[in-house]
């Protein structure tokens, strides 16, 4: 057991996949050298050659393009997207190409690639640094999209990522990089974890249903719920696409209650994928109605106004208390 | 006359229109990669030209007849990509974009699967790995830059430079005019250079896309933009199937050897629509049309053939008979292309089992049964 950084678990989940598989190689803007502008891959260069820690030209297309042209010849490239922002100019290779090749060529091509995006905001980052764009790639099929929570999934997760034989878009939650947390290196990871959600705190009075960065802020919430005696249940989603439906809906027809918390707008969000399919198959269930906690159908604001967009405790602690007095 | 700036300089040409053979003190090197061609071999490129030219031929009339929903014709582009794939090794691999019926012709892709995807049959249709061949991308320009990550590949499975003409292998993508204008091409080149991949980019420049004309593309010559990557680039007369033949040849060893990347601007024409969903006299003029036809790459391998003793009437009537077979072929089997079960568009989202589709897939199957459990019951109870 270490205790280690968010950011240093998923350079070490890296370390191990590059370890593990000699196809894996790690490419994007800045990786090598610099160690990323996160320092996510800090010394991986070092440690494994500029042949398997390359860095690219300046252009998120072209290193997608050229990732889908890899995972072809049978490589398993680890794309690094520098911001959440940046992502756009290679949304086209991801949407139109990555997510279709194994569909269109009828599972005769595979095209194991994953696509790391540090993601969210609450950073005081300049714009374009701290969007939240996970339900664009959770509505294309094709794509497996999750974000970890925690240090010990980070390493778990990046490491079934790198695994998968199924193209994967990581979300790192920037704004937790620097917490950190117990993470067992040697430990087997949990069967599924790309797949399935967890309890990050069982409780029977209500559930709130998060991932990556707001799984934080649901635990302060609930924290401060046990303090005027509600118990709260926190389901961290772990996979965004899928949706481990089962798990969310096992918790609402304990509780009743539903509050889905995430940075992205709600507006067309996963909040409202959950809510749809929580009242689908928990409608008898429910004693109120899905709530969601998110972000504004605004573009993300200047860093002087991001406290008033991001999804604070009280905001969430707003959203049971409207839920528990229905 | 191509009716824009681009023009028809500097072209490497071995057959003028006439069809008879080119000396020039520039184009020596080329003669000498083409004069080992036998009259078999002359006679093989004629074939597969005169093949493709009736694959367009009948796929466009199975269009009109609605049995496809779409086709794009190579028709007049046949010397560009019969010449340039018949000089690729078996091991070398292709991304072509959607117009590469010669090209396939050339690997020795079923006829009838190339046309699955037109037929809204199969996305794809057929197996990239058994002709090395992948497969057709709609998408104008984004394959270029697989093609480029595939030549990376290549390089660091160790197959290139190694003096073996068997192992060491080049990327061959094809595309249009239209797609210089792309940012994926134009990336693909900056990857290709500065990790001197074996590579070819062989762009087919047919002067529209769709209804634009290349001068809406570039103010130069789309070759030019190869200098400014730092990769060697060649222009070449895209009706004259042994200047392609060439070019392609002498690009292929550079990539073999580990030269690194090669642009070649291959100036033709398309003398069909865009796609059969497109009125080309409404873009461009008749006079065009005819000063192209007369510079067919067909007619004039056709001519050289003939001037140099080559052209054999039994052998010639035996090339018809293979088209006419290959008609028949496509109007008999691309109608019996049944349709798939409801449950493929279910298969091979993933390469492993995804959550979302198996809920998708069990509601419409219940959704299904249900139906005609009604349809039996309404049976039934009207019998």
């Amino acid at each position: 057991m270490a205790t280690l950084t968010f950011a240093k678990a998923i350079t070490l989940g890296l370390r191990a996949a590059l370890a593990d598989d000699d196809k894996a190689l790690i490419m994007g803007e800045d990786v090598g050298r610099l160690g990323g502008v996160f320092r996510v891959t800090d010394g991986l260069q070092a440690e494994f050659g500029e042949h398997r820690v390359v860095d690219t030209p300046l252009a998120e297309s072209g290193i997608v393009g050229t990732a889908i042209g890899l995972a072809l010849r049978g490589y398993r490239p680890v794309c690094e997207i520098q911001f959440d922002g940046f992502v756009f100019p290679a949304f086209d290779q991801i949407t139109t190409q990555l997510s279709k090749m194994h569909y269109r060529s009828r599972g005769r091509l595979r095209v194991p690639v994953v696509i790391r995006i540090p993601f969210g905001g609450g950073i005081g980052a300049v714009e374009h640094h701290s969007e939240s764009p996970e339900a664009l790639f959770a509505h294309t099929a094709g794509l497996r999209v999750v974000s970890p929570s925690t240090p010990q999934d980070a390493y778990d997760m990046i490491r079934a990522a790198v695994a998968s034989p199924d193209p994967v878009i990581f979300f790192e939650p920037k704004g937790r990089y620097w917490s950190k947390g117990e993470v067992d290196l040697d430990a087997a990871p949990a069967a599924g974890i790309l797949d399935t959600a967890r309890v990050a705190r069982p409780g029977t009075d209500v559930t709130i249903v998060a991932y990556g960065p707001t799984v934080a802020t649901a635990l302060k919430a609930a924290d401060a719920l046990a303090g005027e005696g509600t118990a709260a249940e926190v389901v961290d989603l772990r996979a965004i696409s899928p949706l481990d439906v089962p798990a969310v809906v096992a918790s609402v027809r304990r509780t009743g209650h539903c509050v889905v918390v995430h940075e992205a707008p709600s507006a067309h969000g996963v909040g409202a994928e959950v809510a749809a399919r929580v009242t689908e198959e928990a409608f008898h269930h429910l004693e109120a109605p899905v709530i969601r906690v998110g972000g504004f159908h605004a573009p993300y604001p200047v860093a002087k106004l991001e406290h008033d967009y991001l999804p604070s405790v009280e905001r969430v602690l707003d959203a049971v208390d409207r839920s528990l007095a229905y | 006359m191509s009716g824009d700036g681009t023009g028809e300089a500097g072209l490497v040409q071995l057959l003028d229109p006439d069809g008879a053979r080119v000396a020039t003190t520039e184009n020596a090197a080329y003669r000498g990669r083409v004069a080992t061609l036998t009259g078999d071999d002359l006679r093989g490129l004629y074939r597969d030209m005169a093949l493709t030219r009736r694959f367009d031929d009948e796929a466009t009339a199975l269009q009109r007849q609605g049995e496809l929903a779409l086709f794009a014709q190579a028709t007049g582009q046949e010397a560009a990509q019969v010449g340039s794939a018949r000089a690729l090794a078996p091991q070398d691999y292709v991304f072509p974009s959607y117009r590469e019926h010669g090209v396939m012709q050339v690997r020795g892709v079923d006829p009838v699967d190339r046309l699955r995807l037109f037929r809204g049959q199969d996305h794809g249709g057929w197996d990239p790995a058994e002709h090395n061949v992948h497969l057709y991308t709609l998408v104008i320009g984004s394959h270029a830059l697989h093609a480029t990550g595939y030549a990376m590949g290549v390089q660091r499975d160790g197959l290139v430079g190694t003096g073996d003409a068997a192992l060491d292998t080049a990327v061959v993508v094809y595309f249009g005019d239209g797609a210089t204008a792309q940012g994926d091409v134009n990336e693909a080149l900056v990857f290709a250079a500065v990790n001197n991949t074996p590579q070819v980019f062989f762009l087919q420049n047919n002067q529209w896309a769709i209804s634009e004309p290349t001068t809406r593309q570039a103010r130069v010559p789309l070759a030019d933009r190869g200098p400014g990557f730092g990769i060697p680039s060649v222009r070449v007369d895209g009706n004259d199937v042994l200047a392609c033949y060439a070019v392609t040849l002498e690009a292929l060893e550079r990539a073999h050897s580990g030269g690194g990347p090669t642009l070649i601007e291959a100036f033709t024409y398309r003398m069909g629509a865009h796609t059969t969903s497109d009125d080309p006299t409404r873009y461009r003029s008749r006079e065009e049309e005819a000063y192209w036809r007369r510079r067919d790459p067909i007619d004039r391998l056709a001519a050289l053939l003939r001037a140099e003793g080559e052209w054999d009437e039994a052998w010639a009537a035996g090339v018809e008979a293979e088209a006419e077979a290959l008609g028949e072929r496509l109007r008999v089997e691309v109608r019996a292309l049944g349709a798939p079960p409801t449950s493929a568009m279910f298969e091979h989202v993933y390469a492993t089992a995804h959550a979302t589709v198996e809920h998708d897939r069990a509601w419409q199957a219940e959704y299904e049964q249900a139906m005609q459990d009604d349809d039996a019951t309404l049976t039934e109870a009207t019998r």
